[in-house]
């Protein structure tokens, strides 16, 4: 069972009707004891990072418990960037501190937010973009990106005029800045990957 | 290279999509989940969904319809149509919706775009613009309010320019002199937006031909091309939209 946190902000629904699609078991779900007992987690988000920390509130703590301890996490958008060190978006404030970096402003010069599809260019040896080929193009909506300042994560780019990190992995975290549950069947295909990451570690 | 969106536009009304000519004469166009998925999987880049009866009864409505749209259609929309309030905004995004846009609350309310804005992120906060042509100041655009039946003095351009200063993410603009029309976008009218702002613009209102595609795209420096007569009524699929604009040097995902 993949476990979704439901942190009471905007669009988590739309990541559960992506796993049921592709016919995986999902839970939406905020209980401590769902989240240990689960086979993965995913940390989506559509909210301002400030708020989206907030909401997450006391879950913070298991969610990087239990990722440190092995569980495959998987954050989404504005779920990728609190994964990071901090962010400064409306303000200064701490994310999970899982991967090393900040979450800083899209330099100006260009339009912002990053809205839309763009092409990212997948490193053959990122798990989540595993039978996709050289490279594929997935919705993206945000105005603030991660540094990564990680050397022990892998990471996937986009061009936006400069290097855009779209996506990291670091042992069993993962994380997109794209939406994978809004990026047609290339993204279903992310989802089925991080799922069949999930079964590899729980088997049955 | 982030590429150029072809953003098929469903106006909903009494639970059907309908699409009329300059806002009035609406034409039955089908069933809106329907539509939705048929357009999603044929390679659509994004969806619009706009509640034009925008009543307290509808309201119900277009929140179950969000819930069904949003199982079955895995690329963003916007939901739009009598939007006033963040809780409503936060209805809709939790019942699956991407974006919300905001029209006419806006006009009377502006901070309610720069509450949204900081609450859910700027990304999800489209302000929706109905301009028209004023007659006592050539050149400009006047703002409409009430699906357009209501002129304001606020200037289009001005307007534009404050909501993305609000935090607004991107904004619909939809010319009501061009909508329905299909005698091709209002690329003065495009030009003079995006000239003036620098968050994404989704150009509306008047596409007929894949050259008016182009032309919104390339004179009038639009972001994203929404259409519906072409594409509800199937003068034109997606994937012809997408493989023309390709040939002619656009970024597309095809």
């Amino acid at each position: 069972m993949i476990v979704v946190i439901d942190y009471n902000i905007g669009n988590v629904k739309s990541v559960c009707n992506a796993f049921r699609h592709i016919g995986c078991e999902v839970e939406l779900s905020c209980e401590p004891q769902a989240v240990k007992d689960a086979d993965g987690i995913v940390l989506p988000g559509v909210a301002a990072f400030g708020y989206a920390v907030r909401a997450l509130g006391s879950l913070a703590e298991l969610v990087k418990e239990v990722t440190l301890s092995g569980k495959p996490l998987l954050g989404i958008c504005v779920g990728y960037q609190m994964l990071f060190d901090k962010s400064s978006e409306y303000g200064q404030h701490n994310g999970l501190g899982l991967v090393r970096g900040n979450v800083v402003p899209i330099p100006p010069g260009r339009v912002i937010p990053h809205m839309g599809w763009n092409l990212v260019k997948l490193p053959e040896d990122m798990d989540l973009f595993a039978g996709l080929g050289s490279e594929k193009h997935f919705y993206f909506a945000h105005s603030f990106y991660a540094e990564v300042a990680d050397s022990q994560a892998r990471v996937a780019f986009t061009d936006y005029g400069f290097d855009l990190p779209a996506s990291v992995q670091k042992a069993n975290i993962y994380g997109t800045q794209f939406h994978p549950e809004k990026s047609g069947e290339t993204g279903l295909k992310i989802l089925e990957n991080f799922a069949q990451i999930c079964r590899q570690k729980n088997p049955t | 290279m982030l590429t150029k969106r072809i953003i098929p536009c469903l106006d909903v009304k009494d639970n059907r999509v309908v699409k009329g000519v300059n806002f009035l004469n609406l034409r039955d166009a089908g069933d809106p989940v329907e539509l939705g998925a048929r357009y999603s999987d044929s390679g659509a880049d994004e969806l619009v969904f706009l509640d034009i009866t925008a009543t307290i009864r509808s309201r119900k409505t277009i929140v179950e319809l969000v819930e069904k749209v949003a199982e079955n259609v895995f690329i963003p929309f916007t939901v739009g149509g009598g939007i006033q309030t963040v809780e409503q905004i936060d209805e809709l995004l939790r019942s699956g919706a991407e974006k919300v846009s905001v029209n006419t609350a806006a006009v009377g309310n502006p901070n309610l775009l720069a509450e949204a804005a900081q609450r859910f992120g700027n990304q999800c906060i489209v302000l929706a613009i109905d301009a028209r042509r004023s007659k006592e100041r050539p050149g400009k655009w006047q703002v409409c309010i009430k699906a357009g039946s209501e002129p304001t003095n606020i200037d289009v351009v001005e307007w534009a320019a404050k909501g993305e200063k609000l935090g607004v993410g991107e904004i619909l603009l939809t010319s009501m002199d061009a909508d329905g029309t299909k005698a091709g976008y209002d690329n003065e009218l495009n030009k003079a937006v995006t000239d003036a702002v620098n968050i994404p613009v989704i150009a509306s209102g008047g596409a007929g031909t894949l050259e008016h595609l182009y032309d919104a795209i390339v004179d009038g420096g639009a972001d994203a091309v929404l259409m519906a007569s072409i594409t509800h009524f199937g003068n034109y699929t997606i994937k012809q939209i997408k493989e023309y604009l390709a040939s002619r040097g656009i970024a597309v995902n095809l």
